[in-house]
């Protein structure tokens, strides 16, 4: 029996055509997983079925009964419930004031507090959703604001409950709670759109499997029909293969922090006496949940923060005052977190963006004052050639090109001049299959050529492929180094988690 | 007389009272529009038209409280002049408030001088007397204090619970609060974020000319110009000192209007004159901005302020 049905919905932004012609149904008690790769139009269906968006032409249904387009309120009347990929909770507010929120009449005089935490508790309760209704939302963990979310939804009596990318921000273990609720939550009849581009999650949890691929659904299955490599070539539309890392021998040693600290406007010091060695030929991993620090070192190699205590060295010599000017001087290929707000200048010409770090050289300027623009132009066509940057041309605006050509820019800008070490955060953040693998081809022909590399993500799995060495973040901590393959994805997910392997291990497996 | 027996004096507090009803009305209403998001630099023009709106409706006749509702009504609509800018079209609130501002003042004196083109002296009105409350008065200080002054100066301070509760204990209220936290959890939760800041927007001015009509209607009798005298601005700041809290928000025009009423004082006690009289009257700003410094050190300010919302952008 479905309880939702989403009929021939086209949604275009200008001309790009985000969803055509899409036709889905959600029965009741089942999971539908939503993939597709960023862009694919997953969002923008969900925000039409939640009434952010209106679309152009088709229907939604929800028993039977046709949703009135563009009205979020109406949406929740019906048991529309969204989970979004970033949280819509207001941090300086309590857990039991973001719930309630919409949920009395707007104009009473007076709110039913005592009756909404009864029923809060009794919900948490149902569904072991454990939350304490009078803390801050900003006080709670990234986990714990999501079950917020999760019960804000189920406050209203939702019955369909769509989630948004809701692993990306979670650590193993508590994906794996995630899914423990969602089944609960199935078992009591609510449908469940789960939308994600990890496939093993995908095939973990969801009961049948939507793939959308540039606005249009591709194909829908059976997850027990359903395989990795399949469910990757509906999604990309070919094959696709990541690179693989080849077996090198570490040269000597490019960078070595030591006791290094980083204090921020915070309590606690962003970055807490960490070492951390990256060699030539190696690819350093950097894992662990966002917001552990992983900025705070990325900004200390770019030469944007200056640490409180311990030493910063490059081949073998100690940095005193870093800048961004003197980090690319020495070698130092940056790949930025966020490609928009601080890879490239969006407004400026792409010429403009990829001569940016190399502006002092005689190659582009007389005497750092006056660019020679031919010249300059002539090395940017060369850069776009070798990196194979889609776009019109050297003069065309950087903020036109897509994601993916967007960061073959910024590794031309930081690989060309062959840097000896690479800092990498989040290179792949948002790509497609494709550019991914782009980029990772290039920063292992990077190792290969002999730079170490410090490699930040979020994403174990490509960690675990492309690392020589992984080491766990946490609260401006640094794990030992370890290879991969000595630790299992739990024992990964437990230490990002805070549990210590010297210590916690044992205690924490008895859970 | 000593400088610190000034303290001691009931005259000295009655004063402090009086001086701070106006600015009651003008923070809490600059809270109300902040605690939604929208910082209001409208306010001293917005004060500046409540306190000729309400003097010219008397004048013309009115009787008071309709003078003050009518003030109140005018403070309205320039709120939601500013909102239509910063709200729905999401432009510059600073910029904005300040064309208000000079918009609303500039007007201000204008109708004045339209209606009474030939008056030289500034033309009087039977204000707001003062109303002793029977029994309260006659407690010792506060019944000279607090509760024999003009009945605006009641409402002033009544004003502070009714914000508190609306803020803190209505629906409304909390998606007022949430509106200036984040507005896309506003909206995902099925409510107009435009439509709760307007409204907040516009009942905050009406707060604010109802200050500006105090000064008119009690404080004095007449309408001059330049006798909002950077009030407006005063109150915002001290809603920064309150941290948004409407509690907070009447100790720290308290302590302001405490400032105002010794300086005043300290002027004309014997000794204090080696010191100029501008230093003491420039005593309650320079204390203003330690107080503030040490402040709003702490102060959680509302997330969204100054963000507009523009519905259906993507996030």
């Amino acid at each position: 029996m479905s309880i939702l049905e989403i009929k021939n919905i086209t949604k275009s932004f200008g001309s790009l055509v985000a969803n055509d012609n899409i036709s889905l149904s959600l029965d009741a008690g089942e999971i539908l997983a939503l993939l597709g790769e960023n862009g694919a139009g997953k969002t923008t269906l969900m925000n039409i079925l939640f009434g952010h968006y209106t679309a152009d032409k088709g229907s939604i249904s929800i028993d039977g009964e046709l949703l009135p387009p563009g009205s979020t309120e109406a949406a929740i009347k019906a048991g529309v419930g969204m989970v979004h990929q970033h949280f819509t909770l207001a941090d300086n507010l309590s857990v039991l004031d973001n719930i309630i929120l919409g949920t009395e009449n707007l104009f009473a005089w007076r709110q039913d507090l005592s009756g909404a935490r009864a029923k809060l508790e009794k919900m948490a309760e149902e569904f072991g959703l454990a939350v304490k209704p009078d803390i801050l939302v900003g006080e709670l963990s990234v986990g714990e604001r999501q079950r917020v979310e999760i019960l804000k939804v189920l406050y209203r009596d939702a019955r369909v409950l769509i989630l948004d990318e809701p692993t990306a921000v979670l650590t193993p273990q508590e994906t794996e709670g995630l899914f423990a609720t969602l089944k609960k939550l199935t078992d009591k009849g609510l449908g469940v759109i789960f939308i994600s581009h990890k496939l093993n999650e995908i095939l973990a949890i969801s009961n049948r499997v939507a793939v959308l691929r540039r606005g249009a659904i591709t194909g829908i299955v059976k997850t027990v029909d359903a395989d990795r490599a399949m469910l990757a070539e509906m999604m990309v539309g070919h094959k696709v293969t990541r690179p693989r890392l080849e077996a090198a021998a570490a040269g000597a040693v490019v960078l070595q922090l030591s006791g290094v600290s980083v204090s921020g406007n915070t309590p606690t010091p962003l970055l807490n006496n960490i070492d951390l060695e990256v060699c030539a030929h190696e690819i350093v991993g950097v894992a662990g949940v966002a917001g552990n620090g992983q900025s705070a070192l990325a900004s200390l190699l770019s030469g944007l923060t200056r640490p409180a205590s311990g030493t910063v060295e490059l081949h073998g010599e100690a940095l005193g005052e870093v800048t961004p000017n003197l980090m690319v001087s020495l070698g130092v290929g940056r790949i930025p977190e966020d490609r928009h707000a601080s890879g490239v200048v969006g407004e400026m010409a792409v010429w403009e963006n990829l001569i940016s770090e190399t502006l002092k050289s005689s190659e582009i300027s007389h005497g750092r004052f006056w660019i020679k623009k031919p010249d300059a132009l002539k090395r940017t066509e060369q850069l776009i050639e070798q990196y194979d940057v889609r776009c019109e041309g050297p003069l065309q605006q950087t903020k036109l090109l897509s994601g993916g050509n967007m960061q073959k820019l910024i590794l031309a800008r930081a690989l060309s001049s062959d840097p000896s070490f690479i800092l990498a955060n989040q290179p792949v953040r948002g790509l497609d299959e494709g550019a991914i693998a782009y980029v990772q081809t290039q920063l292992l022909a990077a190792r290969q050529r002999g730079a170490g590399i410090l490699l930040i993500s979020e994403d174990l799995d490509e960690l675990m492929s492309l690392c020589d060495k992984l080491v766990v973040m946490y609260h401006g901590e640094l794990s030992a180094p370890f290879v991969p393959k000595q630790k299992t994805v739990q024992e990964i997910g437990l230490m990002m988690a805070g549990h210590r392997p010297e210590t916690g291990q044992e205690a924490a497996y008895a859970n | 007389m000593d400088l610190i027996e000034i303290f001691l004096t009931t005259g000295f507090w009655a004063a402090t009272i009086r001086i701070v009803s106006p600015l009651i009305f003008a923070t809490l209403g600059e809270l109300i529009c902040e605690r939604a998001g929208v910082l209001n630099l409208g306010i001293e023009g917005i004060m500046t038209i409540g306190a000729m709106a309400g003097w010219m409706w008397v004048y013309q006749g009115g009787d008071l409280w309709t003078g003050v509702m009518f003030a109140a009504l005018v403070g309205g609509t320039f709120g939601l002049v500013h909102s239509i800018f910063t709200v729905y079209l999401g432009l510059s609130q600073h910029v904005t408030g300040i064309g208000v501002t000079m918009f609303a003042s500039s007007l201000s004196y204008f109708i004045y001088r339209m209606m009474l083109p030939d008056a030289t002296t500034p033309p009087k009105i039977i204000p707001f007397q003062t109303y002793p409350i029977p029994g309260l008065s006659e407690l010792p200080i506060v019944g000279e204090a607090v509760f024999t002054q003009t009945p605006m100066t009641y409402l002033a301070l009544l004003c502070v619970p009714i914000v508190w509760y609306m803020l803190y204990r209505t629906p409304v209220g909390l998606a007022v609060r949430m509106a200036g936290e984040n507005p896309v959890a506003v909206e995902a939760q099925g409510i107009d974020v435009l439509a709760i800041r307007t409204g907040a927007v516009v009942v905050g001015s009406g707060l604010m000319a109802v200050g500006g009509a105090f000064i008119t209607m009690s404080a004095f009798d007449a309408f001059f110009f330049g006798m909002i005298n950077g009030r407006g601005w005063i109150a915002i700041a001290l809603v920064v000192f309150a941290s948004w809290r409407p509690g907070k928000a009447l100790l720290g025009a308290v302590l302001f209007a405490g400032l105002e009423a010794f300086q005043v004082r300290a002027q004309q006690v014997a000794g204090a004159s080696i010191l100029p009289y501008q230093f003491y009257l420039m005593l309650p700003y320079l204390l203003s901005i330690v107080a503030m410094v040490i402040m709003a050190r702490r102060a959680r300010y509302p997330k969204a302020l100054l963000v507009p919302y523009r519905r259906g952008e993507r996030v």
